[in-house]
């Protein structure tokens, strides 16, 4: 978006601006921004704060003072005085419009945001207090912002990713330096980090989304293990293609997967025991009184801990990349990166392959 | 401040835990299969505990539990041992307290 600054440059002459010229051009620009029946009222509320200031700058003008044939330092100094203050409301004045003006860019951009959220949720069907659609949306019908959020940022993460592997397969490909090749690693590893944060984001908003895998293709979620992948059958996969491994590597890998394995099962029986607590809380009291609300309450109280166990198991999956990232060179680095991104988008292709195939009518 | 480091410093590994902490399960779940036997302090139960968790907090934890304690000192919570697991340094740790039979 085009805002014209220049032409608020301050009239040099006497340390004040032009504040009706102004006021025109910026309601000018405020008109091309999008909503119009937005910036109407923007551009009163502008030009009334325009229009004020004004007013005190051209009260602070100086005013030749009929006493100048006393000292003639006096009047001056007021005079330098009244433009330096007149000078420095200017800058305020421009400051301030800034900061309003960057607070409505942002403001218009969350507008576009939402107007697409909604369009989303209408295309599903869903509208807020009607539909009956279950799944992720709840009794309600209204799309959770926090995972329209995360699905608008994960197309956008997959096709960053994608980019990414073809910048590994050519990297690889080419003559490129050790230290080249390092920063392609880590920005692949960077990129798998900022997919944690943004899962931690959603999980406050709806651990069960992040448990189902909703975002993943099926065949993905049929390897789910608290909202994704478990981090050694992961080790399993990029091993096999690692070879050659030193023999130092290869003890610290087998090291790895064993410590991976380990933390998997006290997490899991971790899991296992949420599952018990929820369950006989829920079930406590007699069941078929028809008044549960307090089992039902405690039981929430339980399920906080889900959100947890989320963080945990991600956290697992960054430091298993971490320390692979350790054990291996920098080429068998960035060979691994690929052949995790080129092994989950198989998964993807399978999951696409599953849903078109013919079936046998039941 | 006072409770809290004594009883760290009374057995060789010492979890802070609450009840109903299913992650404080899995750590000691996790210590188990490395051959340590941990001991498990339940500060919900204790009636001091709302000073224990304070401190615990005051220390360094994100969480107050669980808080794990080797050799009478703080490890951290279970990012931290998680960490130190997977990159190899927690087996080392516990070496001196592990009884195996």
């Amino acid at each position: 978006m085009d805002f014209p600054s220049t032409q608020f440059v301050p009239s040099r002459m006497m340390g004040t601006y032009e504040p009706i010229h102004q006021i025109g051009m910026w309601g000018e620009n405020f008109k091309s921004i999008g909503n119009p029946s937005i910036s109407a009222s923007v551009i009163v509320e502008v030009d009334n704060k325009l229009e004020n200031e004004s007013e005190t700058a051209s009260h602070e003008m100086p005013v030749p003072s009929c006493k100048h044939d006393q000292e003639a330092s006096k009047p001056f100094d007021k005079i330098q005085r009244r433009l330096a203050q007149n000078r420095e409301a200017a800058r305020k004045s421009r400051l301030r419009k800034k900061a309003y003006v960057q607070q409505l860019e942002s403001s218009r951009l969350k507008l576009i945001q939402l107007e697409k959220e909604l369009e989303q949720a209408r295309e599903q069907g869903l509208y807020i207090g009607g539909g009956l659609e279950a799944g992720h949306l709840g009794f309600s019908g209204v799309v959770n912002p926090g995972i329209a959020a995360f699905e608008m940022e994960y197309k956008h993460w997959m096709q960053v990713q994608n980019r990414q592997l073809g910048e590994l397969r050519t990297a690889l490909n080419a003559q490129i330096s050790d230290i080249e090749l390092r920063i392609v690693v880590e920005n692949g590893m960077s990129h798998y980090f900022e997919l944690f944060r943004m899962k931690s984001t959603v999980a406050k908003a709806d651990v069960f989304y992040v448990m189902s895998g909703t975002w993943k293709t099926s065949a993905e979620r049929f390897f789910s293990w608290i909202g994704g992948f478990r981090p050694s059958e992961l080790l399993k996969v990029l091993v096999a293609q690692l070879d050659p491994l030193t023999d130092q590597q290869i003890f610290e890998v087998c090291n790895l997967k064993q410590s991976c394995q380990q933390a998997e099962d006290a997490l899991s029986q971790g899991m296992e025991k949420l599952q018990e607590t929820v369950s006989a809380t829920l079930a406590a009291g007699q069941l078929g009184q028809g008044t549960y609300f307090p089992q039902v309450a405690m039981a929430m109280e339980k399920l906080e801990a889900l959100v947890c166990f989320v963080n945990q198991a991600d956290h697992l999956r960054q430091e298993t990349l971490q320390q692979m990232s350790h054990i291996l060179t920098t080429r068998q680095a960035a060979r691994g990166l690929l052949a995790l991104g080129e092994y989950i988008q198989r998964l993807q292709d399978l999951s696409t392959l599953w849903a078109t195939h013919p079936r046998e009518p039941a | 401040m006072d409770k809290v480091m004594r009883l760290a410093s009374e057995k060789d590994v010492v979890v802070f835990s609450k009840s109903s902490c299913c992650l404080c399960y899995a750590i000691t779940i996790l210590f188990q299969e490395l051959g340590v036997t941990s001991t498990v302090h339940e500060i919900d139960q204790d009636p001091e505990g709302r000073e224990m968790e304070k401190t615990l907090v005051s220390l360094g934890c994100n969480a107050p539990v669980p808080a794990i304690f080797v050799g009478g000192r703080l490890v951290g919570s279970t990012n931290e041992v998680m960490s130190l697991h997977l990159s190899g340094g927690l087996i080392p740790m516990l070496k001196p307290y592990q009884t195996w039979c």
